[in-house]
């Protein structure tokens, strides 16, 4: 058996008093990737910024463990620091803060000690040239004037860059064009080896670059059903509404 | 520790806040006028420095003026109504010469200069320093290649000594000492500042620097810079300055002269980082003349109250005036800032861009000008400003006022008031960022469009200026 990363235990959360998720249970595993699939609205993106520790959202009961641990006490920069990476869905825009800088600052934010300038700039290159990026990115602002995929490539760069244990990559493949969804794929991929991956995305097209070992599908705040790929095959083929009588 | 002596470094802690340059040496002054303003001290601070008569007559006649002018009625009239200036000292010699070794120079000043960081820069990129300590210069240098290209970079009080032909000539031309209080009280009391002269088609291209350090309590420090820039060439001039933190008030009131005449470029930066206790009252003016570019690059960063308004005047045709300023406003502080620019020729352009943060019930204002005469025509002016709040206590008004005499003026205005957005926390945290570091970054960036324009070393100065100002009651 392969080591444990992340065990969600029957979670419920709100936000001002509407509950959002209303009892989800999942456990990943190290190189496991986990698909999560679902209508607008489902909860994707709550489940992902519950993990990270947004503090909009309020766990009213259930549990999350992270190695073991239980998350509740860290925050958001100490789940960063722990290993934990979300992608996210609408990437923030920082004005007059150069990508360069912004991924050096991280990288050493993350690891807890200064990275040599040459160290970086290797890790660096062969990580922007895996994900086919322009060295002109780096004295540009961080999401600042990007386009859908650029936003998206940037923050597979970092998922690159940063090596978490646990990637939460939320509708990374969205806005995409073909080519660029080959390539993010390939950044997904090296992490995949050495993490336990949360993949939530709306197309079963990102599934045939990324090798999901499990299909999770939400509704209504629960995870209705689970499967292998296949089940990815056959939402694009039917929808969702075969499994609504279900929830 | 006691309760008592908790309570006191509190207090202490208070007075100083975050700031790291508020520690102060003995005084051992040479020469220290009591405090208190009048005719005689005015004369006495003339007679001391051997000026010729003219010199002191203009001393004289804007002591008179000072002392009937009223005082500003915007800014922060509560404060400047209660200046003392009965408290203040208004002459204050440290050393009995400026020197041009640092071994001369006593050592606990080397050792105050050395940590503001001034020795450090003045190796490595500057192309000279003036370092001034109270009411005079205590050390100078410049590069040999610069003095033999014919560029003077002098204390002023030095260069009336040495070219008293160009001082008479331009002194109190560009801000005359009727323009406001504290331009009359500057032009009584001068001491120290800088006299710079770029011969024709001269470009210095390492920037020079002075550096102005309040070491004294109840200071008055009172520099006068003049600088011309002749036909065709360029400089960068930047000034620092920081003081200790005393209970007690400290007044710093400059005048600063810019000439660029025609074809020529000047850059002036200032870091002005002055501890919380001194009240900076600053008149900034410079006149472009044809084809020339005037720039200010001007961040407010420390003191209690700021009231600083870089002016450009456009005089010739084809002049560019570019002002960039940022202001910090954190606990106890009012920076109250802006620009004015006067296109007064035909095909000028300008560019202001203003940022200001408010932070712990810090106030920011922005007070801005723009000036275009009816026969100025196809002038061009872009103004962008913008505030950054932090919290809810702080506050940040913008008050533009634009007078524009003739259709033909191309000009475009934006202004913003922002908060830092929970999103951006968010996703900067979830990057390993704590939420102080987060801020950091946040204010780092807002402020880039004015660090871009300084020398690299002063940009990774600043942002670590602005991370310690940051640092304290977040979280
Ligand atoms: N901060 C919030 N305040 C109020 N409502 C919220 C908040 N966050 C999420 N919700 C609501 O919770 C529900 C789930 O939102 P969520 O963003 O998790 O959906 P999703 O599954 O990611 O959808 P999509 O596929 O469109 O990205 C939605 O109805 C949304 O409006
Ligand atoms: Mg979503």
């Amino acid at each position: 058996m392969s080591e444990e990363i992340l065990k969600i235990s029957n979670i419920h959360v709100s936000v001002e008093d509407t509950e959002i998720i209303k009892g989800l249970s999942l456990t990943i595993n190290k190189g496991e990737v986990h698909a999560i699939m679902g209508r607008n609205g489902s909860g994707k993106s709550t489940l992902a910024n519950v993990l990270m520790g947004h503090p909009s959202y309020q766990i009213t009961s259930g549990e999350i463990t992270y190695y073991g641990q239980p998350l509740e006490q860290l925050e958001v920069y100490e789940r960063a620091r722990a290993g934990m990476f979300l992608s996210f869905q609408y990437p923030s825009v920082l004005p007059g803060v150069k990508v360069g800088t912004f991924l050096k600052k991280s990288i050493e934010a993350v690891r807890g000690e200064p990275v040599k300038q040459k160290d970086f700039r290797n890790q660096l290159k062969a990580a922007m040239t895996l994900l086919d990026m322009d060295r002109s990115f780096l004295s540009r602002y961080v999401n600042d004037g990007f386009s859908g995929g650029e936003k998206k490539r940037l923050e597979i760069l970092q998922l690159v860059l940063l090596q978490p244990s646990l990637a939460i990559l939320d509708e990374t493949d969205s806005g995409l064009d073909i080519d660029a969804l080959k390539i993010v794929s390939k950044g997904i991929n090296q992490v995949v080896p050495h993490a336990g991956c949360i993949v939530i995305t709306h197309y079963q097209r990102l599934l045939e670059h990324v090798k999901a070992d499990y299909v999770h599908v939400m509704i209504d705040g629960k995870v209705v059903k689970s499967g292998g790929p296949d089940l990815a095959h056959k939402l694009e083929e039917q929808g969702y509404d075969w499994l609504e009588a279900n929830a | 520790m006691s309760d008592e002596a908790i309570s006191e470094s509190n207090e202490a802690r208070d007075l100083v806040g975050e700031y790291q340059f508020g520690f102060h040496d003995e005084d051992k002054s040479v020469i220290r006028f009591n405090n208190g303003l009048s005719e005689q001290i005015v004369r006495d601070i003339s007679a001391i420095k051997n000026e010729p008569e003219w010199m002191t007559d203009i001393r004289v006649k804007a002591y008179h003026h000072f002392v009937e002018r009223e005082m500003p009625k915007w800014g922060s009239p509560e404060i400047l109504n209660n200046i003392d200036f009965e408290a203040i000292t208004y002459f204050l010699r440290s050393t009995d010469a400026t020197k041009d070794d640092w071994k001369d120079v006593p050592e606990d000043i080397q050792n105050t200069f050395d940590k503001v960081g001034l020795r450090e820069a003045e190796g490595t990129w500057l192309g000279g320093i003036t370092a001034q300590y109270d009411s005079e210069a205590v050390y100078h240098s410049i590069r040999e290649d610069l003095e033999s290209q014919g560029v003077i970079f002098l204390d002023m009080d030095s260069g009336l000594r040495e070219h008293p032909e160009l001082v008479k000539k331009y002194f109190g031309k560009v801000v005359p000492h009727s323009d406001n209080k504290f331009a009359a009280l500057n032009t009584a009391v001068w001491s120290g500042g800088s006299f710079v002269y770029i011969p024709k088609g001269v470009h210095v291209e390492m920037p020079i620097q002075a550096y102005f350090r309040i070491n004294a309590e109840n200071m008055g420090q009172f520099e006068r810079t003049l600088i011309l820039a002749d036909e065709g060439s360029s400089v960068h001039y930047i000034e620092g300055c920081t003081a200790p933190s005393y209970s007690s008030t400290a007044l710093h009131s400059a005048v600063v002269e810019l000439i660029a005449m025609d074809g020529a470029k000047i850059r002036y930066s200032t870091i002005q980082n002055w501890s919380n206790n001194v009240l900076n009252l600053v008149t900034k003016r410079a006149h472009a003349m044809k084809n020339s570019t005037v720039e200010w690059i001007d961040s407010n960063i420390g003191s209690g109250l700021t009231m600083k308004y870089p002016a450009i005047l456009l005089k010739g045709e084809g002049s560019h005036a570019e002002v960039v300023s940022v202001a910090y406003a954190g606990k106890g502080q009012h920076q109250d800032t802006g620009a004015k620019v006067h296109h007064l020729a035909a095909n000028t352009t300008s560019n202001i861009i203003s940022k200001s943060i408010s932070k712990d019930g810090g106030r920011s204002t922005y007070r801005g000008m723009l000036q275009v005469m009816p026969k100025a025509h196809n002038c061009r002016s872009k103004i962008v400003c913008d505030a950054l709040m932090l919290d809810s206590d702080s506050r940040s008004d913008t008050y533009p006022t634009m007078e524009i005499g003739n259709s033909s003026a191309d000009l475009e205005h934006e202004a913003s008031v922002s908060k830092v957005s929970g999103d951006q926390l968010f996703y900067l945290m979830s990057r390993g960022f704590s939420e102080q570091e987060a801020m950091g970054l946040i204010v780092n960036g807002f402020f880039e469009p004015f660090t871009r324009e300084l020398p690299a070393d002063y940009a990774v100065e600043m942002n670590k200026l602005l991370n310690i100002k940051m640092e304290g009651s977040i979280g």
